[in-house]
């Protein structure tokens, strides 16, 4: 059988940037992961955007907790995806964040699965999310960014492809 | 291997099958499922424009064999919930028709004949200003290997409509 999860594409960045774009992803596996592992030079919230898509366009349905409490929370009709809506990057220790992207180049609506792991003594979130953008296009490029900030050097995504039968 | 050449490494995450949905039926079935891996996982986009909750069940056992926690919110409160007993494991919690329900589901070690089988899923579902977010565990209360299991929507008497992908994935031991 053919190997069926591939990494696509991985940055790390030399210098900190204010985003990480992967462009011209081919539409030949059937979902997309991406990882990100990184801080922020600044306490700043990491976001996420499809095809460059700023129209609000992005949703999102949340579940988290944050070492006293379980809580449920929502945004709608934003200018891109919300990453980490508890709690920013770091400015020492990396967050994770996985981004399961369905049907990328499907013509259907598309539904991301995301989780942000966060722990950082004392302080910390562990979230689960659903992310909806409203767009029937095929997705062929994904950007991580912040605003009025940048991703320090060092951190690191990943995207992978995910092949069926 | 030839001198030059990276020495072989076997794919560790395979493809084993695919179905869709189709509008007409509220089941998905993967059968002969080989034995060759160490756990399975299941990547499900669901549209269904009647809605329903998705399911999992094993060897087409439809008895009270089977077990499942939730803890689960919808934007606004947060829920969990057990039922012992039952016959089949919740692993989605709704659908609809243009936003897709979204599942990822790990079958652990399902082809043991001495163990019972665990099954996690992790379920999203946006509809912009509607939807849920859910982790699911199950059991089936069963040592037989799998060797078929179905994916049913409605308590297995919804529709999959068009749009609907299943994904079926063998995850090799070492």
């Amino acid at each position: 059988m053919p190997a069926t999860y591939e990494p696509i594409a991985t940055t790390t960045l030399s210098t900190a940037a204010s985003s990480i774009t992967f462009s011209s992803i081919p539409s030949t596996y059937t979902d997309l992961r991406v990882v990100f592992v990184g801080t922020g030079t600044t306490s700043v919230g990491l976001k996420a955007r499809f095809n460059g898509d700023t129209g609000t366009n992005y949703s999102y349905t949340e579940l988290f907790g944050n070492g006293t409490g379980v809580f449920s929370g929502r945004g709608t009709s934003l200018n891109y995806f919300s990453l980490d809506p508890q709690r920013n990057l770091s400015t020492t220790i990396p967050i994770m964040n996985t981004l399961d992207v369905f049907s990328y180049a499907g013509s259907t609506n598309k539904t991301t699965l995301v989780t942000q792991s966060d722990d950082e003594n004392g302080v910390g979130v562990i979230l689960n999310m659903a992310h909806l953008w409203r767009s029937t296009s095929a997705i062929n490029e994904i950007s991580l960014l912040v605003f009025s900030s940048t991703i320090t050097a060092g951190s690191i995504a990943t995207l992978y492809g995910i092949k069926n039968a | 291997m030839l001198s030059g050449n990276p020495a072989y490494s076997p794919p560790l995450f395979e493809s084993i099958a695919t179905a869709t949905g189709n509008g007409s039926s509220g089941t998905i079935t993967f059968s002969s499922i080989p034995s060759t891996y160490q756990h399975l996982q299941i990547r499900l986009q669901v549209i269904a424009s009647g809605g329903g909750g998705e399911s999992i069940r094993f060897n087409s056992d439809t008895g009270n064999n089977y077990a499942r926690h939730s803890v689960g919110g919808n934007g606004s409160s947060v829920f969990s919930s057990g039922t012992a007993s039952t016959n089949q494991i919740f692993i989605g919690d709704d659908a609809a028709a243009t936003n897709p329900a979204t599942m990822i589901i790990d079958i652990h070690d399902y082809a043991s004949t001495t163990k019972n089988k665990t099954v996690r899923s992790r379920f999203g579902h946006d509809r912009n200003g509607a939807g849920s977010v859910y982790l699911y565990s199950g059991v089936w209360l069963n040592t037989n290997a799998v060797t078929s299991l179905s994916l049913g929507i409605g308590l297995f008497g919804g529709i999959f409509d068009t749009g609907t992908v299943a994904s079926l994935y063998g995850i090799k031991g070492a």
